[in-house]
């Protein structure tokens, strides 16, 4: 596959120059002509009004070598930290059994370390099978064992899908397994679906910090593996009485060169609230001053809600890091998000828009942050913030 | 102590937009950089040479003009530069980039390998961990501090989203770094005139043993389909009126929709 201009048909408008982000589209003799930069990301396809831009097959791609029909199953790797299995492993469960029911097949779980009842609280959450391994070695998070016992499972069972989290610990370790079986692997997906016509996994992530959206395909390797991002997929029908089996692995025989000395907690009250809170208001550089963060703690107290802040609020220092949310700060999901005097920088964009509600206010019209907003005022927040709190008063009668 | 840091030219992303009627990029005059993970990783290798002794190299895997990063890493304090550059890299996904890098990085000889802990653009986080493994040796990844610095054994701390974890490893290893873990230097002045008169040594697929049905396309199981812009909410309601007005109205939304 290539990009490519067909000179026939451009007029040398260079509308398409500006679209390309690796620069790789130049004029050549008054045509458009796209050179050895070319990503292959296919931003430019759309743009050109003579339709002159377009993929040709090279015949240079994946040779399909894997007997892929062989490989049957979802899988879902479940994460465990201290012997409790992470929340994104059930909603990696919820969103298995959907691709398994389309491609009429079964969900597995596989966890490594953690007892028993972990592995039965995946069959009540829709796995129809666990893979678990209580060997010692899993005791705490080490890349090598993990990339060790799950490339073995891979290569014994062959499932179709296999998933997990992108959480610090996923987004280390499966790129290894990926690797090890050599197949392809899509990173930090936020939508799962199956192509009803050739059964290959559609795999929506964000890429250019969140700029845009791209579905990836692994249309000739298998298993079609991908992390998922927390807190996107809805968890499935939790069920006490659901059965299924756990099968129990062994692992006496692998090692590790590394080695966990130590896991230390630092969880500040500001980050479990953050993560966990339903409401959160955030606050900008648009608040103007560190005044303004006790407006906001007053309205998230009506809410009982927690504090957000922009990278903006938290260099000004009205507010401590721990509170940022965006790119280097953290990822929230909240099912309402209230960004006061927030511009809506891609950087913040990305930790906040897949909140259920985003709710904006700013006074400028054009601000980004209104194209994700669910509601949008236009308006100065120190105006209409007081009597929102004030309204907020009368309806819980205090 | 042979230190390789792998750095990446990348479009500054923060610039990127999409425009919302063609749902395509607009890169007006955007300029490229070295990823800003990277120059952690940069800063990292300086530090492991003040300690440990050695080289660093600087390598990148890119197009010509991907020389540039280089030179700035010289700048900073680099020893050498390496740019890996050949038509048959083209299209490579994560796989293939590992694969590739990796053949290049055991070609010229390491010790310690760092990597930005993720590249703003592809956004994956997944080249460091996988050249990891075609090069069998361990990684630690999100490394936020070193503990103590050997030449056989290093510990470091994993940032992890709840806190950290202490790990030890022995060396050889690759470590993908974050920003927590030190300052980028500015480039000296001398930096910039070693920079200026360095030669970049480039190296191309039959310097480095790579198999071509590995490279690039073919060497790229995953695919992009398309590209596009993320959803805009289509419900999007804008609430007018006098700040009263408005506030009323949210409120009234709120409720219908039971959250207060
Ligand atoms: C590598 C990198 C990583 C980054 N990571 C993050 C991150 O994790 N999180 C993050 O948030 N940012 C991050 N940033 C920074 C980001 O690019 C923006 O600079 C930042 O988000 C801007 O914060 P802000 O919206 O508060 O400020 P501004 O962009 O200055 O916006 C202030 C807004 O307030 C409005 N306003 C002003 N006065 C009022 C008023 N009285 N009433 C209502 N509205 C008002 C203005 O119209 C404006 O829209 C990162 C940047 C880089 C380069
Ligand atoms: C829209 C889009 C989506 C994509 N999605 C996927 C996907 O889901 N899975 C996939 O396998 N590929 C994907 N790709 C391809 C991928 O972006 C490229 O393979 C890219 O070259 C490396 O990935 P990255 O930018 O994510 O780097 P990362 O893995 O995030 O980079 C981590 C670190 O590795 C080092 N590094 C990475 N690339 C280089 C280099 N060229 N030279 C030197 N050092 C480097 C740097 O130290 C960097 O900090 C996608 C590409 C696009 C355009």
């Amino acid at each position: 596959m290539r990009i490519v201009v067909d000179n026939k048909l451009c007029t040398g408008c260079e509308t398409c120059l500006s679209s390309c982000p690796y620069d790789a589209i130049v004029l050549k003799d008054d045509k458009a002509f796209i050179n050895e930069y070319c990503q292959l990301c296919r931003a430019c396809l759309e743009v050109c009004p003579e339709g002159a831009i377009k993929e040709i097959e090279t015949g240079v791609g994946v040779e399909d070598t894997t007997d892929r029909d062989s490989f049957r199953g979802v899988w879902v790797f479940a994460e465990q930290r201290d012997g409790r299995i992470a929340d994104v492993s059930f909603e990696l469960l919820g969103a298995g059994r959907r691709l398994a029911d389309a491609r009429e097949a079964g969900l597995s779980a596989v966890l490594f370390g953690a007892d028993n009842s972990e592995a039965e609280r995946l069959i009540h959450w829709g796995a129809d099978r666990v893979y678990h391994s209580e060997a010692p070695v899993f005791e705490h998070f080490n890349d090598e064992p993990y990339v060790e016992l799950l490339s073995r499972l891979i290569s014994e069972h062959r499932p179709e899908i296999l998933l997990t989290g992108a959480t610090p610990t996923g987004r280390s370790f499966f790129p290894r397994v990926a690797a090890r079986v050599g197949t392809g692997l899509t990173a930090d997906c936020t939508s799962l679906e199956i192509d009803s016509e050739t059964g290959n996994l559609l795999q929506v992530r964000p890429a250019f910090g969140g700029n845009i959206m791209a579905t990836i395909l692994c249309p000739y390797r298998r298993p079609q593996m991908a992390t998922v991002r927390p807190r996107v997929m809805k968890k499935g029908q939790y069920d006490k009485t659901g059965t299924g089996e756990i099968l129990k692995i062994k692992a006496d025989d692998i090692q590790s060169k590394t080695r966990v000395t130590e896991t230390i907690k630092e969880v500040s009250e500001t980050m479990v609230n953050l993560q966990e809170a339903d409401v959160i208001v955030a606050g900008g550089r648009g608040l103007g001053k560190i005044e303004g963060f006790q407006m906001l703690q007053e309205l998230a107290g009506l809410l009982g809600g927690a504090i957000g802040a922009s990278r903006a609020a938290v260099d000004e220092e009205w507010i401590p890091y721990s509170h940022q949310v965006g790119q280097t700060g953290k990822t929230v999901c909240p099912k309402i998000y209230i960004a006061c005097g927030i511009s809506g920088a891609v950087q913040h964009l990305v930790g906040m828009q897949s909140s259920d509600i985003i709710i904006a206010i700013n006074k400028n019209p054009d601000a980004p942050i209104f194209n994700v907003a669910n509601y949008a005022i236009v308006g100065d927040v120190y105006e209409v913030l007081p009597v929102i709190i004030q309204k907020l008063k009368e309806v819980k009668g205090i | 102590m042979k230190i390789i840091v792998c750095i990446k030219q990348v479009p500054d992303t923060a610039e990127v937009r999409i425009n919302p009627e063609t749902n395509t990029l607009i890169r007006d005059g955007v300029p490229s950089i070295i990823n800003p993970f990277d120059l952690h990783a940069i800063e990292a290798g300086l530090h492991l040479k003040s300690e440990l002794g050695g080289t660093v190299t600087v390598l990148t895997m890119g197009p010509p003009q991907a020389e540039d990063a280089l030179r700035e890493a010289i700048s900073m304090g680099a020893d050498e530069a390496v740019l890996l550059t050949d038509r048959a890299f083209a299209g490579s996904d994560t796989l293939a980039t590992a694969y590739t890098m990796s053949s290049a990085v055991r070609t010229i000889g390491f010790d310690i390998i760092l990597c930005g802990k993720q590249a703003i653009d592809g956004d994956t986080a997944q080249v460091g961990p996988e050249m990891a493994e075609f090069l069998n040796i361990p990684h630690v990844a999100y490394v936020g501090k070193f503990e103590e610095i050997n030449a056989g054994m290093l510990r470091v701390q994993r940032l992890m989203d709840e806190g950290y974890d202490v790990v030890e490893t022995s060396v050889p290893v690759l470590l993908t770094v974050v920003k927590e873990l030190n300052q980028p230097r500015l480039p000296s002045l001398k930096g910039k005139m070693k920079a200026k008169k360095s030669v970049i040594k480039k190296l191309t697929h039959p310097d480095i043993g790579t198999e071509e049905k590995n490279l690039g396309l073919a060497g790229s199981p995953t695919q992009v389909k398309n590209i596009f812009a993320p959803e805009a909410k289509k419900d999007r309601k804008v609430l007018t009126g006098t700040p009263g007005e408005q506030a009323a109205q949210l409120i009234e939304e709120l409720k219908s929709l039971k959250c207060i």
